[in-house]
């Protein structure tokens, strides 16, 4: 009980440190949403008079008083370029990219898991070596430039889905998550090599370890071992790695997002973030922290049981 | 013995490719085949010729050369960023896996708070405040890159706190930061690698994300990533434009990685 | 055991695609008999409300939804739209529109004089607590309502170029939403939109004037410029207006057409001139001497441009003066000799400011630093975001140079002369010239046509001679469009009129 009421004041604390990270970052990048409306029209009258209507003629730390205040009652405001309310928007835009996100995720603990224990188990093995250098070289080609092959070999060339078509899934989910497997195989695929690959070095690391050559020499067999003891010890980093992986993926999901002509949550940020729309923003990137300390929560959580060491230091 | 061979063949072709590597972009600095930014209309796109091994691309601008100039970019970010990166986050790591408590906590809300927030917004602060160019990009990844090496450094610091080695060098009256960067440090060895490794090859990834937002490095310089991402719209045009840095960057990361996984056997 | 696991990935994941490869049939719900997918490079973030929109991006598409008094048509003459008829009385001090019979709004209320009236005061804020939303609007002393037909328009001085700021758009005074619920007297009615996705449109079916020959029209937005070619090849978009000469090769051999027109912007290399060296006429002579428009167009435009050599396009008729697009032929001696008398013999060093999401100005201030090494010039460039652009450069005026490309908001050249008045808002350039001043004001004042085109004239040429701006060109607009469809238009400015497309 201790133990969770910490957690949400340390929750609390690290979106307080984001929302005023945000609210700076605003303050010191050039341009206002006043600006930004106005774009070659500006004139220093017109902004003047827009910058009052906007209310962004107060100063620096009313601004984000009135924010904040407005914020802890559940109000994010109103967006600068849509006229909508911030939660509309967000609403609208979160489960597309959670359901893209969750698919990635998926679709990556099912490629990375099995490949990363047998490349571990086969070590030096003629498939070992073939899947490394393949990930290897997967690792290094830029998301932006696996999407866009993606997008050709299974849109142009196989045509299995149409490339820019992307249904809602207000309209149907069935096309929905059709359209959203091929963004997922993409921001998937970089993400397994590196787990395969920490996964891997990761379960080598704990076989060398006294504790399995004592297992092994009391004959226990080879499967054994590897599932109960070391599999245990080497998932630890890798999950914290995974964590990391979960929330990296909703934010980098952006570029996707772009390359598939997704209209999910990192478009959205990415837009509001050149139109200077600060609520929309905020609401997201504190919504992107939120995410972050939760998951990051979930491996604490999930490395304690798998190590008790760890848990009797709480 | 059979075995150590086999790791030493990848080791060696590692050190062989990053050497190869690393010699080309030295020569770079004092000679390129063609000014790599001298244009010409009539070579506009040309296919690989022994006159250009790379072909050329929509300026006429001779690839190979580009690419020599651009890997020099490239590693130099992708390094910098990684450095940063590593010594901030083997520092905040230790402590507060090591010492936990209050420090722990308030570090790593501020990491989690860095870590939400998006990359993007992070450079357009830094391109404000300092202009824009390769030291700013560097700053501002390598920043970016904190929490991640942190928080894995700190995950196995929680680990090992309590292990026995740990525990004998505390009862033979070890300080705690002899402990901790005497003791633990060559421990984890093998996860910092990785990191590394990893790390090093999202910095040239990254560099080339920034890249594609326009706040990395300034045209006409040439980075690997830059060239790799104006190369998209020729993909069937003129394919061989992506082929030039596209290679290059597999292989300069291919050869770290080979490198590292050697080492660390 | 290995070989299950990966049979079992596998399995899966053919699964997972064939599965939901099942439902294509439902993508050929688009085909529909009469509807077009359009893509746009951004969605609207400045408004729906025809007074507040500002970007040339979302005033092209509500051109379908909005109509003033009078529209351009696509030769560039103004049009009777919501008024059927009008009279230019007292030398051009007063404007009586006639309202059109019969004319709806997109909610079947009839537009009334009351409409029109309250239409024109909130541009020109008469009440004096809003903002002054069209400038030239600042000019009206009142708005005279004379019967339930008849409108008047009184000026406070005389203006005969007024009626080309008519095209602002007559709305309903009732709505008290006019960003959000946006009605007007188009071909096309509004109809949805979702955020950074898409936009409805729908034939407006009580039009007054040839209605629309498509009743469907969806904007799609296509954020990454390089995936607009897979997005055509797909059939996801029929129609992408402005794209580059690359993608237009890439297109070739498709269902597409590509329609060839021009931008109708002055590309140029804008100097600021109140920044030293840019401050003295001999260099800013030898940076136009030494950059090679031609050149430019060569290689990065496939030759395809028209070359200009003031702020004036081609479509403007009677207000362009082709000769000056040779007033600097490339002459690097005459650049160096320029410099040297300026006291730059040696070159100088300046920095390039371009908005890095124009491909096209990032491709020409290429070309250009390239070209300036000729005579020394060491040029630099310095992308920036297009806000950072909008704020630093353009309205704080902190750049030393930047390649852009300036459009016309209204079919008068007003609209690209007025902003080198050296006291004027959007001066950006500080051009300060008196005797640039003197012409273009008694352009203004003149009431006669011929005159008022001379003056105009008179300030191109200024222009032209004081090397204001390093010209370069009307860049080529091209429109690729799925031969499925025909009747694509070419207007004189920033316009896309969807209602002449049709299905063939």
């Amino acid at each position: 009980m201790k133990y969770a009421g910490k957690k949400l004041v340390s929750m609390l604390v690290t979106l307080l440190i984001v929302s005023f990270l945000v609210f700076f970052a605003f303050a010191v990048i050039p341009g206002d949403a006043a600006v930004s409306k106005l774009g070659t029209q500006a004139t220093p009258e017109r902004i003047a008079a827009l910058r009052a209507e906007m209310g962004l003629d107060r100063p620096f730390f009313v601004r984000y008083g009135d924010w904040l205040f407005s914020a802890l009652r559940g109000d994010f405001g109103k967006s600068y370029s849509y006229g909508d309310s911030v939660s509309a928007l967000i609403a609208q835009k979160l489960p597309i990219t959670f359901a893209l996100t969750l698919l990635s995720f998926l679709i990556m603990l099912v490629c990375a898991i099995p490949l990363g224990i047998y490349t571990a188990k086969h070590e030096g093995g003629m498939l070992d070596r073939i899947i490394m250098v393949v990930n290897q070289v997967i690792m290094a080609i830029p998301p932006f430039f696996s999407g866009i092959m993606i997008t050709y070999l299974f849109g142009l060339i196989l045509k299995w889905f149409q490339p820019g078509s992307f249904v809602s899934y207000t309209v149907s989910v069935g096309r929905f998550f059709h359209y959203l497997l091929f963004p997922a195989v993409a921001i998937a695929i970089p993400k397994a090599a590196m787990t395969v690959k920490l996964l891997r070095s990761s379960l080598l690391q704990e076989a060398k370890k006294d504790y399995v050559r004592t297992a092994y020499s009391k004959g226990n067999r080879t499967n054994g071992v590897l599932y109960r003891h070391v599999l245990k010890n080497a998932m630890i980093p890798v999950i914290t790695f995974l964590a990391m992986t979960f929330t990296d993926m909703i934010a980098g999901s952006v570029i996707m997002e772009q390359v598939f002509s997704v209209a999910g949550m990192g478009r959205l940020l990415i837009s509001s973030i050149s139109s200077r729309d600060y609520p929309v923003v905020e609401a997201i990137i504190i919504l992107l922290a939120l995410i972050v300390v939760l998951a990051n929560f979930a491996a604490d959580l999930l490395c304690r049981v798998l190590d008790p060491r760890i848990r009797r230091e709480v | 013995m059979e075995k150590r061979k086999k790791r030493n063949a990848g080791f060696i072709a590692g050190c062989v490719i990053t050497g190869i590597m690393l010699t080309l972009t030295v020569i770079g600095f004092f000679y390129t085949p063609y000014d790599p930014e001298a244009m010409s209309a009539a070579d506009k796109l040309a296919g690989i010729s022994p006159r250009h091994i790379m072909g050329c691309d929509n300026f006429g601008r001779d690839i190979f050369s580009r690419v020599l100039k651009g890997a020099q970019t490239t590693l130099i970010v992708a390094g910098g960023t990684v450095l940063i990166g590593t010594v901030f986050g083997v520092l905040i790591g230790a402590f507060t896996g090591y010492f936990g408590g209050l420090l722990d906590e308030g570090l790593m809300r501020v990491m989690d708070a860095l870590f939400a927030f998006p990359s993007l917004l992070l450079a357009l602060v830094f391109v404000s405040l300092f202009g824009s160019g390769t030291y700013q990009v560097i700053l501002a990844l390598g920043i970016a890159f904190i929490p991640s090496f942190s928080r894995i450094v700190r995950s196995e610091y929680l680990r090992c706190r309590n292990l026995d080695y740990v525990k004998s060098a505390r009862l033979a009256g070890a300080s705690h930061l002899r402990i901790m960067f005497v003791h633990i440090l060559p421990n984890i060895y093998t996860v910092l690698l990785s990191s590394i490794m990893i790390g090093f090859n999202n910095a040239v990834l990254a560099e080339a994300g920034l890249t594609y937002l326009s706040i990395g490095v300034q045209p006409p310089d040439a980075s690997l990533g830059e060239m790799l991402s104006n190369a998209q719209t020729y993909l069937f045009s003129a394919p061989w434009y992506a082929l030039g840095p596209g290679i290059t960057m597999v292989l300069l990361i291919l050869g770290f990685s080979l490198m590292a996984e050697g080492m660390k056997r | 055991m290995k070989k299950t696991i990966f049979l079992s990935v596998l399995l899966t994941l053919t699964i997972a695609l064939s599965a939901c490869s099942g439902d294509k049939a439902d993508d050929s719900s688009k085909l529909d008999e009469s509807s077009i997918t359009i893509g746009i490079p951004q969605d609207i973030e400045d408004s729906l409300d025809p007074h507040k929109a500002v970007a040339a991006g979302t005033e092209e598409i509500l051109f379908n939804i909005f109509e003033g008094l009078v529209k351009p048509d696509s030769d560039g003459n103004l049009v009777p739209a919501v008024a059927s008829d009008y009279k230019i009385e007292d030398e051009g001090k007063t404007y009586t529109f006639y309202l059109r019979e019969g004319i709806k709004f997109h909610d079947g209320t009839p537009v009334t004089v009351e409409d029109i009236k309250y239409s024109i005061e909130r541009c020109a804020d008469t009440s004096g607590e809003g903002t002054l939303l069209v400038s030239a609007f600042s000019n009206i002393e009142s708005v005279e309502i004379v019967d339930e037909k008849t409108v008047s328009i009184h000026l406070n001085n005389a203006d005969t170029d007024f009626l080309s700021e008519l095209t602002s758009a007559v709305i309903p005074a009732w709505n008290e939403d006019p960003a959000g619920n946006p009605i007007g007297t188009g071909p096309y009615r509004y109809v949805s939109r979702v955020v950074q996705d898409s936009m409805q449109l729908q034939k407006f079916e009580e039009y007054w004037g040839t209605p629309a020959n498509i009743t469907n029209v969806t904007l799609k937005v296509i954020a990454d410029s390089d995936m607009i070619v897979t997005n055509l090849k797909s059939g996801a978009i029929d129609m992408f207006c402005r794209i580059s000469t690359d993608q237009a090769n890439e297109l070739a051999g498709t269902d597409f057409d590509v329609y060839e027109g021009t931008m109708n912007l002055v590309q140029a290399m804008y100097l600021n001139n109140a920044f030293e060296p840019f401050s003295d006429v001999r260099v800013r002579q030898a940076l136009c001497y030494a950059v090679d428009p031609q050149a430019i167009l060569d290689l990065a435009f496939d030759g395809k441009g028209t070359i200009i050599g003031s702020s004036m396009f081609p479509a403007f008729g009677k207000y362009y003066m082709p000769e000056l697009s040779g007033a600097y032929a490339h002459d690097v001696e005459k650049a160096k000799a320029l410099l040297a008398e300026a006291g730059y013999a040696d070159g100088f060093s300046f920095a390039i400011t371009v908005p890095s999401n124009y491909q096209q100005h990032v491709d020409t201030a290429q070309v250009i630093v390239e070209q300036l090494k000729e005579i020394n010039v060491d040029a630099s460039i310095n992308l920036v975001e297009w806000e950072t652009w909008v704020n630093d450069a353009y309205v704080g005026r902190q750049f030393e140079a930047t390649v852009v490309g300036v459009d016309a908001s209204t079919l008068s050249a007003r609209a690209l002369l007025e902003r080198f008045n050296s006291d004027n808002s959007k001066n950006f350039i500080n051009f300060n010239s008196a005797a640039y001043d003197e012409a273009y004001g008694a352009a203004l004042v003149s009431t006669d046509d011929a005159e008022q085109t001379g003056y105009y004239k008179t300030c191109e040429q200024i222009l032209s001679d004081e090397a204001a701006n390093v010209y370069i060109q009307d860049m080529a607009s091209l429109v690729a469009l799925n031969n499925r469809y025909g009747g694509y238009v070419f207007y004189p400015m920033y316009v896309q009129d969807f209602a002449k497309l049709y299905l063939k």
